[in-house]
Formats: structure tokens, C-alpha cells, sequence
């Protein structure tokens, strides 16, 4: 063993050792400055949850749709998970058809608003029939109705500053969810499913779809929406329930 | 040199192969990652699939519809998956980047000519008949046979490397919906989401598979040698064959 290829090896390895650390300094700027850090990017979780999602928000540049199917391709059953909330509140809702329900949008936009669902319904409306499937490994393929978010944000004037619209539901369900997906053509407040109207398990009166994420992602029984630059002022600061209760914030995986 | 053997059958010299180290440092230190990584994928793997332990074909599947397969566990975890994901997901980066580290190098170093390609020699009947002579005699090796893989080794490890550990990732980025909408022929080719996830199991059935039977035969051809060549890279003297 010659002094001079142990000199060499330590040179290479350390100039090796400087260039991966800088490396990965630039990559964190670029992450932060291009939103590809995700609210629960921190615990021992956390990098592979930051490596998913940049990396698929990365492949997602140009925007790309969720697979649409037939409707000879709908599924005969449609499993749900979890059932219509119980609370008196919603109860008094369903009970009234949902006359009473108002989607609240506020926050960060220049014209805070309130719809009733008959003011959804009579927004221009988009149908989709996409893949719904569960973190558990289930799916079913249903057709769904209802009117873009793309198209509540422009109506209300969400601010440029906004970076999440932060959703909040009548069964203590809340999340939070990326420019990508809000601005994303399929992404729909949901009112009818297979051309009824939405059932109360399924989310009535409106829900989000998301197809291009898991189920969990795609809340039922909006409430309020709200745009806000920061994800991680509501609850534990991991934007959303599903990671406090030890799911992933994303669910494109 | 003037006391080696050589063995104009394999190319190779015992001696050579007796200086050399049994395992170049990359192969060790891939193998030993993949195998943790392995191990973290079966169990956190088997955390998801306990949620919903029945398998379909096709886009669409759920316990309301007619399983292809339900696998007989007696246990149904209905609650939390979220760690299982995690781990899961976890690992397969690691496994991905330790693969691709793997792929590469063993090109680059000719890993994969020199130790598992088969060459034109394995292919003769005589090599063929020697290696199953070998196994159905248990005739002692040869020195060369002992420190090198012979033809159903080579395709074994192939058929892991290059067919099973692709499928696998194939088959899981099939599952994930952000992907698969970025390259929907991902989940198209395969036949479905279900599809998808039914092959990830069959493809881990074959790998659990392969685990049992390679480390079998790494107790019943010496433990200690094996263990010791992945490990440090060194060769154990060898015991003469009794």
C-alpha cells in the first residue's frame, strides 16, 4: 500500500463527500422555492414522504390526467369506508335535503363566498369516471359529477400568494391540498356519483375528488375551504388529519 | 503460479480465484442493504396486504365483489396501515438507489460477465451434466466449481436480478395512482390496479421463494465460508472434502 494512493483515494473521496453535501444543499433550495417539500416532511418518515412527493410532482410537470374509463366499466358495488357523520348538525342537513348546506370559501381570496349546493349544480358541471381506490387495496370504478375547483377559485379570486387550500368537513375530517392538485382539471367538488345525487355515505352533499391520489385524499362532507400559504397552521402542523393519524399527507403512491 | 491449476473449461485459474476476493466490496454492500431492505419490505408489505388479505384481477376489487384468491390468515388488521406505507415506501427508495447503484457497477466492473453471465462453456452438455452430476452425486467440487457459480446459479441470480426485482417495481408503481397517471401503460399492461397488486404478491411468493432455498444453501455448502465471503470478501481456508 503506497502513501500516494491513499493520498489520492482521500482526495477523491473527500472531494466526493463536499460536492454530495452541496448537492443536496441545492436541492433542498430548489425543493423549498418550487413547493416540493410536503407539510409532514419532518421525522424519520419524513425524507422518503419528501422524496415521493418532489419526485412525482416532478414527473406531474406537465400536468397529466388521471385514467378515465367507460361507463360500461362502472363497478356494480361501491364500498366506503367509515359511514355519514353523526352529529346533530349534519343530521338536521340531511334531513333538510341539504337546503341548508353552504360551502364556505374564504381566506386568502379576494371575494369570500358561500354556495348553496342548487348554486354548485347550476356552475358548469364536468363528469369523470375514474378509479377510486383505498390505501387499504381496494377500488371501484364510479363516474362523477360536479363543478371544477379550478372554477370556485376563479370566482372567489384566490390570491397568487395562496399555496394550499385547506379543506374542513362535517365529520372532523380536515385536510390540506397543493396548487397542483386545486388547479388540476379533474379535480372536482363532487355532488352526484354514477348520475345521482352523492350518497350520504359517499361524502352528500359534496366531496373532493382527487383521482390522481388515494382515497383517504378525496374528503367527504365539505364544510369550508380555505386558501392559505401555510399548511401547517391547522391541527399538529401536519397538514392534515391522515398524517396525524400515521398515513402519508400525499397520496399519489 | 507454477503450482495452479488451469482449468481451460471455465478460463479461470484457481489461483486467481483464490487471491481474488470471493466478493468485490460493491456486490457485499449491496447485497447486505438489499437483504435488510428485504426483509423490511416482507414484513411491512405483509402489514398492508393484512388489511384486506383477498386478491382480484382486473381494475376494480373490494369486499363487495368476488376475490380471485382469499389467502387463508386468520388474522384481518382493520386498522392501521399507515406505518406499513411508510416503511414500505421507505424501503423501496433505498432498495431502488441500491439497485440501480448495483445495475450500474456491475456493467461498468463486468460484475455481471465475469460472475453471471453464463458463457458458451456452461452451455455445453458436459458442463451441464457435470453441474447436475454434482448435485445428484454429491461428488465433491472442484476448486473452481466451489468458488465459482455454475449454470443454475447464474440463471437463478439472473432471473432475480433481472426478471422477479423489476417486476416488483414495475408492479408497484403500477399501484400508485400519481404515477400511473403520468405513464398510464404502466397499469394498462399489466391488466389493472388489481392485476397490479396481485402480481406484486405472486412476484414476493417467489422471492419469499428464493430467500428459503438461498440461504439453505448457504448452511448446507458451508455456513461459515459463505458467510465469510460475502462478508469481509475473504476466503475461509477450505476443508478438504472428507
Amino acid at each position: 500500500m503506497s502513501g500516494k494512493i491513499s493520498r489520492r483515494k482521500l482526495i477523491v473521496s473527500g472531494l466526493a463527500t463536499a460536492a454530495g453535501i452541496s448537492g443536496l444543499a441545492v436541492a433542498d433550495r430548489l425543493a423549498h422555492r418550487y413547493g416540493l417539500i410536503p407539510p409532514d416532511a419532518e421525522g424519520f418518515y419524513g425524507p422518503s414522504n419528501t422524496l415521493t412527493y418532489a419526485a412525482q410532482r416532478l414527473l406531474m410537470f406537465h400536468h397529466p390526467l388521471a385514467r378515465e374509463f367507460n361507463r360500461s366499466e362502472i363497478s356494480k358495488v361501491f364500498p366506503v369506508k367509515g359511514q355519514a357523520p353523526l352529529s346533530d348538525q349534519y343530521r338536521r342537513l340531511l334531513r333538510g335535503k341539504f337546503e341548508n348546506w353552504r360551502l364556505t370559501v374564504d381566506g386568502m381570496v379576494a371575494r369570500p363566498s358561500t354556495f348553496s349546493l342548487a348554486e354548485l349544480k347550476q356552475m358548469p358541471s364536468v363528469s369523470q369516471v375514474t378509479l377510486h381506490t383505498c390505501e387499504q387495496g381496494w377500488s371501484f370504478i364510479a363516474e362523477w359529477t360536479g363543478v371544477r375547483l379550478s372554477h370556485i377559485l376563479n370566482l372567489v379570486g384566490m390570491s397568487p400568494q395562496a399555496k394550499y387550500i385547506a379543506v374542513f368537513t362535517y365529520d372532523k375530517v380536515w385536510d390540506t391540498m397543493d396548487m397542483y392538485d386545486a388547479w388540476h382539471p379533474q379535480t372536482l367538488i363532487a355532488y352526484g356519483m354514477n348520475q345521482k345525487d352523492l350518497p350520504a355515505p359517499h361524502g352528500a352533499p359534496a366531496r373532493l375528488r382527487v383521482a390522481r391520489q388515494v382515497g383517504y385524499k378525496n374528503v367527504k362532507f365539505l364544510a369550508r375551504l380555505i386558501a392559505t400559504d401555510n399548511a401547517k397552521q391547522y391541527g399538529k402542523g401536519l397538514g392534515g388529519k391522515a398524517p396525524e393519524g400515521g398515513w402519508a399527507w400525499y397520496g399519489g403512491i | 503460479m507454477a503450482q495452479s491449476t488451469y482449468l481451460p473449461e471455465l478460463g479461470a485459474c484457481a489461483a486467481d480465484l483464490a487471491v481474488s476476493p470471493r466478493h468485490s466490496a460493491l456486490v457485499r454492500i449491496t447485497h447486505w442493504i438489499t437483504a435488510i431492505c428485504f426483509i423490511s419490505l416482507l414484513v411491512s408489505g405483509t402489514a398492508i396486504l393484512l388489511v384486506q388479505p383477498s386478491l382480484y384481477w382486473g381494475e376494480t376489487g373490494n369486499f363487495l365483489t368476488p376475490s380471485l384468491m382469499d389467502l387463508p390468515i386468520p388474522y384481518v388488521s382493520r386498522g392501521q396501515s399507515g406505518w406499513g406505507r411508510h416503511l414500505h415506501f421507505m424501503t423501496a427508495w433505498i432498495s431502488i438507489i441500491t439497485g440501480l447503484v448495483y445495475v450500474v457497477f456491475g456493467f461498468a466492473t463486468r460484475h455481471f460477465r465475469k460472475n453471471l453471465f453464463p458463457s458458451s462453456k456452461h452451455l455445453s452438455l458436459a458442463s451441464l451434466a457435470n453441474t447436475f452430476s454434482i448435485q445428484l452425486r454429491s461428488k465433491p467440487l472442484s476448486e473452481v466449481d466451489f468458488l465459482t457459480y455454475n449454470f443454475v446459479q447464474r440463471m437463478t441470480y439472473l432471473g432475480v436480478i433481472f426478471v422477479l426485482f423489476p417486476m416488483m417495481i414495475w408492479s408497484g408503481f403500477a399501484m400508485s395512482p400519481g404515477l400511473v397517471a403520468v405513464f398510464p401503460a404502466l397499469v394498462n399492461l399489466l391488466g389493472g390496479h388489481q392485476s397490479a397488486r396481485t402480481i406484486h404478491f405472486c412476484v414476493a411468493v417467489l422471492l419469499v421463494a428464493f430467500l428459503i432455498v438461498h440461504v439453505a444453501m448457504v448452511c448446507l455448502s458451508g455456513f461459515v465460508h459463505r458467510m465469510g465471503g460475502m462478508i469481509t470478501g475473504r476466503r475461509a481456508a477450505r476443508k478438504e472434502p472428507a
